[in-house]
């Protein structure tokens, strides 16, 4: 560049910022949203969009919303939220539990750019965490799960080894459990949220190992797939994935993401936002329970249903006692129910489940 | 035959199937290779080829159709990198990685409307009596025709390199253009058909992602297989017996870890899924150990790119 025009342009530039100042205000609030998975996986990632797209919908030209998709949790993570708090961002949503100590760090350089965090545990003046009570609706999938399996044995994809899998695969075991006391549950860890080649591949494992029901806990219609080549049931994750009902699929948990982004994005705008944890379940309609299809029967619906509307009244707690540890111990004593500091810490199994969690 | 509750004749059908996709593009990318391009796209025109493949299936409601059609999109894909590295000369690492990049992208938009689609269902072949043979039933006589294939290219691409006069001028253009071009054989010809030939390996690796491991498409379905056949044929130090080895392997421990979870033995999974890459280094490091005694494994002139003027 030569210097007379870099002169000139360094100028202009800095005219356009000085003449921009005061119209600050009638700027659109620009919100960035990172996903691990594509908006396509038609699971989780793409219940994240939808939210995103209620924003826009909500407040039109007050706002500018952006994504990125398929970020790798790790260094890239922190990558992408530089550069979005770079861009102007003012409100980052950062939509995986992996994403955790990159919105951490990055929050401690952007003291001005605020961040919500999906699904973890760690906040700061300018980091709000929200997450949703995926077990309430696990222990409605269990009771299902319990009454239609009839080798006895559920099978249950897990994403990571982490708290709120943790609580699912609990909740959906006691559940089962509880209508049927022959219920055994084999549960297989994929460590990864998105690959649907290796989500696949679980499922085929579990169908091999006697499974009839599947449970899944990662983001991508993959076990669907294969539950339907196999005969066997399965529930929609995170996102209805109706295309696969009345079977395999017969129920779903629908993460319901829209109300809490448009309520955040609106306390942003009258600039009363304010770091928090927000874990809103059934009753607060972040967790959904998709339509129980016609392949369960009628008594075992309306038993789902009632349990689905007594956690929403919260007349009932999924994790109410007696409840023992795996190894025996006591856990929960009878009529106690579980605090929300020990859920969201959960690094244990109820009695019952044989498998050992990975450490 | 079962061994701690785990059947093992299925688990060997099971690791087949997962080991088919990464066996075809690695195949197929050994032959690139072995010509001197190294074509770093395995990932997009495997990921076409699922997309390719699963559409055609869909509008034709013949698999077979829509495992020509992945083919056919993954050959695409490595004829566009071919223009660009054989006619234009550009750089084959980056443009081995936009590949990938254009390749995810493009599959996305063109998998907008198959999400949540069936597929026709690719019946497997049965063989009568054999297939109900205990033990070998199951692991030879049960499966689809693409498995069989596989393994038939596999041995074609060995026999091809090894015994004929066309497989000896492609390791001739891949060992030292400059020698080739001299003794007046189309390296550029070669270089182009050998990488059409790898694409379309990639894409029907591809289309056995979406229309039988799967199966359904899904964005970004492949999730870095594409890389892992990449690594198969360093590990298999370039030769076609070894990649069936290598891809066999890296299926099998992923559908081994899988299968013992679920029968409930608590493993290492990290340990499991780290080994194959472990292997790879190794191997890597046997290589260069014994290359400085002057053999050499790489084609040598992998990578190098070729002007007909020099």
């Amino acid at each position: 560049m030569k210097r007379r025009s870099f002169l000139t342009s360094t100028t202009l530039a800095a005219a356009a910022l000085g003449l921009g100042l005061p119209a600050m205000a009638q700027e659109p609030l620009k919100v960035g949203f990172i996903y691990v998975g594509p908006v396509g996986d038609m699971g989780w990632s793409y219940q994240h969009d939808q939210g995103r797209k209620a924003i826009e919908e909500a407040y039109g030209d007050k706002v500018v919303t952006s994504y990125v998709e398929s970020v790798p949790e790790g260094p890239d993570a922190e990558r992408v939220l530089t550069q979005m708090a770079l861009e102007g961002n003012k409100l980052i949503f950062a939509t995986s539990f992996g994403f955790m100590d990159s919105v951490m760090n990055v929050a401690a350089k952007f003291p001005d750019v605020k961040f919500e965090h999906a699904t973890g545990y760690k906040r700061a003046d300018n980091v709000a965490t929200y997450d949703a009570r995926f077990y309430e609706g696990r222990a409605v999938q269990g009771t299902i799960a319990g009454r239609m399996t009839k080798s006895n044995k559920i099978g249950y994809i897990g994403s990571f080894p982490i708290p709120e899998v943790v609580q699912g695969i609990n909740s959906a075991f006691i559940h089962a459990r509880k209508v049927n006391p022959a219920v055994e549950m084999k549960v297989v860890w994929a460590y990864t949220w998105f690959d649907p080649a290796k989500e696949a591949d679980a499922a085929a494992a579990l169908i091999a190992e006697g499974v009839d029901v599947v449970l899944q806990h990662t983001d991508s219609t993959a076990p669907q797939a294969k539950a339907k080549e196999a005969g066997i049931y399965s529930f929609g994750q995170a996102s209805d994935m109706e295309a696969f009902a009345p079977a395999p699929r017969i129920s779903s948990i629908i993460d319901n993401w829209a109300p809490y982004y448009v309520e955040r994005v609106g306390l942003m705008l009258d600039g009363k936002w304010a770091s928090s944890a927000t874990w809103g379940g059934i009753g607060a309609g972040e967790v959904q329970i998709g339509e129980i299809s016609e392949a369960v029967p009628a008594e075992v619906k309306a038993e789902a249903e009632a349990l689905r509307d007594a956690i929403a009244k919260g007349d009932y707690h999924p994790f109410t006692g007696p409840l023992n540890k795996q190894d025996g111990s006591v856990w929960l004593a009878e009529g106690e129910v579980a605090d929300d500091a020990t859920l969201s810490g959960l690094n244990f199994y109820v009695e019952g489940i044989t498998a050992e969690l990975p450490k | 035959m079962m061994i701690a509750g785990i059947d093992i004749a299925q688990l060997v059908a099971m690791l087949m199937v997962a080991s088919t996709p990464i066996l075809l593009a690695a195949t197929g990318e050994l032959v690139a290779e072995k010509a001197g391009v190294l074509n770093l796209g395995v990932e997009g025109m495997m990921i076409m080829g699922a997309i390719g493949g699963f559409a055609g299936a869909v509008v034709t409601g013949s698999p077979a159709l829509g495992f020509a059609a992945g083919a056919m999109a993954g050959a695409g894909m490595a004829l566009l990198f071919a223009f660009l590295t054989q006619v234009l000369l550009s750089n084959q690492v980056a443009t081995g990685l936009a590949l990938t990049l254009f390749g995810l992208g493009l599959s996305a938009l063109l998998g907008q409307s198959y999400q949540g689609i069936k597929p026709p269902a690719t019946e497997k072949l049965t063989f009568g009596p054999l297939t109900d043979l205990p033990v070998l039933g199951p692991v030879l006589f049960n499966h689809d025709w693409v498995v069989y294939l596989s393994l038939a290219l596999v041995a074609g691409v060995g026999l091809f390199l090894s015994r004929s006069r066309a497989g000896l001028i492609l390791r001739a253009v891949g060992e030292s253009h400059d020698a080739a071009h001299a003794l007046g054989y189309p390296v550029v010809a070669v270089r182009v058909a050998a990488l059409a030939f790898g694409g379309a390996l990639a894409g029907l690796g591809g289309a056995y992602l979406s229309l039988v491991r799967v199966p359904q498409w899904a964005e970004g379905m492949t999730a870095g297989a594409g890389w892992i056949a990449l690594a198969i044929v360093v590990f298999a130090s370039w030769k076609p017996g070894r990649v069936l080895i290598g891809a066999y392997l890296f299926g099998g421990v992923t559908v081994l870890q899988l299968r013992l979870q679920a029968a409930g033995f608590a493993i290492p999974v990290q340990l499991l899924s780290m080994a194959p890459y472990l292997i790879t280094i190794a191997v890597l490091v046997i290589i260069s150990a014994r290359h400085r005694r002057g053999a050499q494994v790489a084609p040598a002139s992998l990578g190098r790119v070729f002007h007909a003027s020099r």
